[in-house]
């Protein structure tokens, strides 16, 4: 925001944050990028029967440089991941990854010399779904995944605020204690 | 319909032609190389045949010493409704084989692609670049002896 710069970590700065993050995760602007058949199950999700509009993300933008949440929606092929990276580019920040699909997570039922087995080879990802192709409930499930990301904080693109890696650093310890 | 243009081929070229086989009710014509633009261009143009649809050409990798490679020419004909499957070996040491899109300008793709993934040069190809793989991508992927997951780092991925 650059107003911390002025006035630092303080009550003032700490609340504009949180109602800038609470505005951004109700607005998110997805940039589709429906490459192939998952991409169906994404025009789906904007569809009336289920509707993302109840979570402000129903503005479709086909410019990236007015989306700040990507979706990728199918099978990338190396010739495509280079597309697939400028677009994401393009993107202003801050911005968020959907990997949507096996295919686009970790090459899916494309275990062949074409496919990128999983596109965390080249973009940072937020959020990974499953299944082939996932139901748009799980895409929205993302969506709303997503959304908590926002309201603590955390973007893949920029730094995590020190809030928010504490956050992470704690849960994991957690996790570890359970998994111990 | 078929049988007569298969008899008139062998008739018109008897070096030419290495065999015939009946499959199912499929023709297949074993071709020489060297001829098989006349012999695409008589298909095309007699009138028992009128071979006028080339539905498609590919390749085949038998990965043998001899021979290793084939292509495989499959017509049709729309005003007969009838088809019949053209096959050309091709050697490893000479890749080369002489193109058809002088008889049909839609094989120009389907040899674009058997290029591509075999590597079979096509003589009198006006544009014989890759179809699928990247442009300066230097392996034939449809090859045997072309590893299923690929070359590591043969197609450069963007930086993360
Ligand atoms: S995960 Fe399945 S549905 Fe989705 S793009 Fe891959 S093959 Fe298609």
């Amino acid at each position: 925001m650059g107003l911390e710069h002025a006035l630092g970590d303080t009550a003032l700065t700490t609340t504009i944050d949180s109602a800038i993050n609470w505005c951004r995760k109700n607005s998110l602007w997805p940039m589709p990028l429906g490459i192939s058949c998952c991409g169906i199950e994404m025009m789906a999700f904007a569809m009336p029967r289920f509707d993302v509009a109840r979570f402000g993300a129903e503005v479709f933008r086909f410019s990236p440089r007015q989306a700040d949440l990507l979706i990728v929606a199918g099978t990338t092929t190396y010739k495509m991941a280079t597309v697939v990276r400028k677009i994401y580019d393009q993107m202003p920040d801050p911005k968020w990854v959907i990997a949507m699909g096996a295919c686009t997570s970790s090459g899916g039922m494309y275990r062949t010399y074409s496919v990128v087995q999983g596109i965390d080879q080249f973009l940072p990802v937020d959020i990974y779904v499953a299944g082939c192709p996932p139901r748009p409930d799980n895409l929205l499930h993302a969506l709303l995944m997503i959304q908590e990301k926002i309201q603590r904080g955390e973007s893949r693109s920029t730094p995590m605020t020190v809030a928010a890696e504490r956050q992470e650093q704690q849960l994991l310890q957690i996790q570890g204690i359970n998994n111990n | 319909m078929l049988t007569t243009v298969v008899e008139k081929l062998k008739a018109q070229f008897p070096n030419s032609i290495l065999g015939v086989r009946e499959f199912r009710g499929e023709t297949t014509v074993h071709v020489k190389k060297e001829d098989i633009l006349n012999v695409c261009a008589f298909l095309r143009n007699d009138e028992a045949g009128l071979f006028n649809y080339c539905s498609d050409i590919c390749g085949a990798d038998a990965y043998t010493p001899e021979n290793r490679f084939e292509i495989i020419y499959n017509l049709y004909s729309l005003s007969y409704k009838h088809r019949i499957r053209l096959k050309v070996f091709v050697d490893e040491a000479d890749l080369h084989c002489p193109s058809v899109i002088s008889v049909w300008p839609g094989a120009n793709w389907p040899e674009r692609e058997t290029y591509d993934m075999f590597g079979i040069i096509f003589d009198g190809h006006d544009d014989l670049r890759r179809m699928y793989m990247p442009e300066e991508f230097e392996y034939f992927p449809l090859r045997k002896d072309f590893p299923m997951m690929g070359v590591p780092d043969s197609i450069p991925l963007p930086r993360k």
